[in-house]
């Protein structure tokens, strides 16, 4: 393997906490190693702020492998950087040449409040699962597992929206900063399955009047979230939420 | 000696009998309990949704933003239960029988069966919350196999099992939230434990948005706070993963028990450079088709593709004929760094191991042929076919090799090697899975019960949601039951201030040193000090200078640590600093413990002790116990034994060759 060491500006977005100013600050990094993931490259940027007696920047991140959905930053203005179908924790410094200047920011959205630095508040996330997108049932109510087939399908069709990891890049990079694919990919989750029927009206209504509640942006279909997603869960999504949307309007009591 | 309180009777019978004899709680009173869940993965996540149905008032506390994140995510393979939709022979017994059988004969009968009887609810429950599992064409559920076992029992949902679980248990989680039965903390990491006339009755948390620090009355405390593998530093844990709540817990007198079982598992991506931050697992079912090997001569310098089938060993197939490349993860691990020692390991650092995918691929190019019935193909185009077929099975496998690496795995063998993945140890409970603290719980990886000295693939799963869902809602129920006589204490009480002070003096202390040292370079040195010498190989005399290296290592984090930024606000390297710091005291733990057990079993391997063969040589005479350690105070631990009789089960040499 090859171990080219670059050297980059960084233009990294400050706020030290929700109510303050934010303001860019220009970093300079040497010798990266284009091996390192982005994340690293920030633990290298990090641990010379603490060499310098500055205070290292916050920003979230925990599983480093693309599953758990915390790490957000908003690379060269594209949520989680240059690659597709990508988290920012493995994006990897082989996307960057020697001599670039690199700007990061938090995710830009009004439900999206900044705690500190890089980090966002996403609890809007939690509240609107909270409205509706579960299946009501309790532990121990459950009948055996073969005793209800669901077409292959339609089970692979739930799986790939389930897929989501639930990090807020659609947001981001949505102009209006609509949570629409969020949303949509739980509602048809669910939607897809038996087990989600009974309570199929209740669950899209609650759930996108909390969105709305929360202050997310209003869909216009450009698509931008779906050319974003780490998980490329597909914009069809949103034309089933409305579908179901329309159906519970039309067919509810 | 410890009491497990195993009730008495038949195995298969003693679950059902507890079921049926255990104190409950009537509705009404459940409504007055109150429960405090730390940590919301499989474990945590199921147990708060599942007593927040109950009727009990639950606070559910976690580190991350959301209690999605929790690290159960992370999980690729699948989950096992001994359903036998196969018809292949599976049973309970067996279940129980292989997990006995894998954890070396070092795990507790009575709790190992009981996860075995619930394995199969615990599918039913997820299918009903609509998890959705891999399905056949007819609409059934789906099975694959995975090591250790004969039999198809491992249900899955892609590469992404784990994700799908605590979805689903998350949004169980997130409707008792919505109801009113759980209040959720998220951004939040328990300091304390508060003990009242010996019992638990709270926790301090620290808000990791303000600072602040918080006092939470509870009649019980769940500890569902994963395992420790972060104290090697590199590991396949998310960054986040501590032994913080589990250590508060074992300094105030609860056991720790096994801690120097830990899970290496064999095929990670190895590591790249000294910037390396984690590891990266790549999913055991990768074994299934992918054939290991080292170049057969030493100082080979071609590249792999140009290296001739002849020169080649594959040593998993040559050393265990009968298992080859599905050989159980700790006897893989260990195989895996013989050949990197005796010199034949691959890559820059020479500490890696192909895992060849070619063979694979024209296997299944050559059957796509046969299916498809084509005539006169070349092998380019055979190639090319059963590169569609494995990019089917494993496709995003190969991707996130590729991103890591930057090395195309379809097209050059992949290069793995172990890394830190799990740990068997943990905080010694009894049946009811309750620490030697009474009223706080350990479950799921943080407790040490049912995976002995080497978990098999696809049980962690199903542990943490067997402890979760159906056996903790019986057993606490046996506890809080006498609660209800008593009134709920305030927070205002002398020992919820003194535990504040505590924890609040221990944030200035570590505050106010003021050294020169960044807190991740005490946790690299103390991580090197561990995979070292307590790490895939230990012995006597490596364990004892690193007990001695990790006590000067202490004493320089307690004197010379940096920590910028301010206590009252988010401080990223202050909840760092407080959880490597207990970190250091577990890893001089860990190294007492593999001093201690003078066998090898499972994950813990001591060069002492080993067959002709290089096998790990037992000693079920000397060491047919759980080495459950008390706190008595810095760097000062007594030994306590819970004997591990086996009623039905006779232990013997594991033998996969």
């Amino acid at each position: 393997m090859e171990h080219k060491g670059i050297n980059l500006t960084l233009k990294v977005w400050r706020q030290q906490n929700t109510t303050s100013n934010g303001e860019f600050v220009t970093y300079q990094v040497k010798d990266i190693s284009q091996e390192m993931s982005f994340l690293e490259m920030f633990d290298v940027l990090n641990e010379q702020l603490i060499q310098e007696d500055k205070e290292p920047i916050a920003f979230d991140h925990d599983c480093r492998e693309g599953i758990c959905g915390m790490c957000s930053m908003y690379i060269d203005g594209k949520p989680h950087g240059p690659w597709q179908a990508n988290t920012t924790c493995q994006l990897h410094m082989r996307a960057f040449n020697d001599g670039d200047t690199i700007t990061v920011e938090p995710w830009r959205a009004q439900a999206f409040p900044v705690l500190k630095d890089l980090v966002v508040d996403r609890t809007a996330f939690d509240r609107i699962i909270q409205a509706g997108g579960y299946v009501s049932v309790n532990t121990g109510n459950a009948v055996d597992g073969n005793s209800l087939p669901i077409n292959k399908n339609d089970a692979d069709a739930s799986f790939a929206a389930a897929m989501c990891i639930g990090c807020g890049a659609c947001v981001a990079a949505c102009k209006n900063s609509s949570a629409m694919l969020f949303l949509s990919a739980k509602v048809s989750h669910l939607a897809l399955l038996p087990q989600g029927d009974p309570e199929r009206q209740s669950r899209v209504v609650n759930m996108v009047a909390q969105m709305d509640k929360e202050g997310f942006g209003a869909c216009t279909n450009t698509g931008a979230c779906e050319a974003t997603c780490p998980k490329e869960i597909s914009l069809s999504n949103i034309a089933r939420l409305n579908q179901e949307y329309l159906l519970a309007g039309l067919t509810s009591n | 000696m410890l009491n497990a309180k195993i009730p008495a009777g038949p195995l298969d019978d003693k679950w059902t009998d507890y079921k049926g004899h255990c104190k409950l709680v009537n509705p009404a009173n459940k409504r007055k309990l109150e429960v405090i869940v730390v940590g919301t993965g499989l474990a945590g996540a199921s147990a708060a949704a599942t007593l927040g149905e109950l009727g009990y008032k639950v606070k559910a506390f976690c580190f991350q933003d959301s209690p999605r994140r929790a690290h159960s995510i992370a999980a690729q393979g699948g989950i096992n239960a001994a359903k036998n939709y196969q018809n292949d022979g599976d049973s309970v017994f067996r279940l129980f029988y292989d997990t006995i059988k894998g954890g070396d004969y070092r795990a507790r009968e009575a709790n190992v069966h009981r996860l075995s009887e619930v394995s199969g609810n615990i599918i039913d429950q997820c299918v009903a919350q609509g998890v959705p599992f891999a399905r056949e064409y007819g609409g059934l559920l789906s099975n694959r196999s995975f090591g250790g076992t004969q039999v198809q029992r491992t249900f899955y949902a892609a590469g992404q099992t784990g994700q799908q679980l605590l979805i689903g248990a998350y949004q169980g989680l997130e409707r008792q939230i919505s109801l009113g039965n759980v209040k959720m903390y998220s951004r939040h990491e328990m300091l304390d434990i508060v003990m009242v006339d010996g019992k638990a009755q709270g926790i301090i948390a620290r808000d990791l948005i303000s600072g602040k620090l918080e006092r939470h009355f509870g009649n019980a405390v769940l500890l569902c706070t994963g395992g420790y593998g972060n104290v090697f530093y590199l590991s396949t844990n998310a960054m986040g993963s501590n032994v913080t709540s589990a250590w508060k817990a074992h300094r105030k007198g609860a056991a720790f028990a096994n801690p120097c079982f830990t899970q290496i598992h064999p095929t990670c991506i190895p590591v790249s450079g000294d910037h390396q931050s984690k590891l990266t697992l790549m999913s055991e079912s990768l074994r299934n088709d992918g054939r290991i090997w080292v170049p057969a001569k030493l100082g080979e310098t071609r590249k792999a593709t140009d290296i001739p089938e002849e020169e080649r060993d594959y040593y998993l197939e040559r050393r265990y004929p009968a298992f080859g490349n599905l050989v159980p993860r700790d006897v893989a691990s260990r195989a895996a760094k013989e050949r990197c020692d005796a010199g034949y390991g691959v890559g820059t650092s020479k500490q890696a191991v192909y895992l060849d995918y070619a063979a694979a691929i024209e296997r299944y190019g050559k059957i796509e042929v046969s299916k498809k019935g084509l005539e006169n193909v070349s092998k380019e185009e055979i190639i090319a076919l059963g590169k569609e077929v494995v990019k089917e099975k494993y496709g995003n496998l190969f991707d996130m090799y590729q991103k890591i690496t930057g090395e195309n795995p379809y097209e050059v063998p992949m290069r793995i090697y172990p890394a830190v993945h799990y740990t068997m140890g943990g905080l010694w409970v009894d049946y009811e899975l309750q620490t030697t603290l009474a009223g706080v719980y350990a479950l799921g990886e943080a407790n040490f019960s049912d995976h002995g000295a080497n978990r098999l693939g696809a049980s962690a799963l199903m542990q943490g949601l067997a402890d979760g869902y159906f056996v903790i809602p019986y057993t606490i129920g046996n506890f809080l039951a006498d609660e209800i006589y008593n009134k709920p204490i305030s927070t205002d009480h002398p020992a919820f201030v003194e535990a504040e002070k505590e924890v609040s003096d221990r944030i200035s202390t570590l505050k106010n040193i003021n050294g020169k040292q960044s807190v991740e370079s005490f946790h690299k040195r103390l991580g090197k000090i561990m995979w070292d010498k307590c790490g895939m190989a230990r012995n006597a005399e490596g364990l004892t200078e690193a007990i001695a290296e990790i006590q000067a290592l202490k004493k320089e984090f307690w004197s010379d640590v940096k920590i910028p930024g301010g206590i009252n606000e988010m401080n990223t390297e202050l909840d760092k600093a407080n959880r490597v710091a207990d970190f250091i005291e577990l890893g001089e733990l860990m190294c007492k413990d593999a001093l201690d057990r003078n066998e090898s079993c499972g994950g813990h391997f001591r060069e002492e002790y080993q067959t002709p063969e290089g096998e790990a040589l037992r000693d079920d005479a000397g060491y047919m116990y759980v080495a459950a350690w008390k706190y008595e105070g810095d760097s000062d631990w007594k030994l306590v034994k819970e004997p591990l009789v086996y009623d039905v089960i006779k232990p013997s040499q594991r033998n996969y060759k």
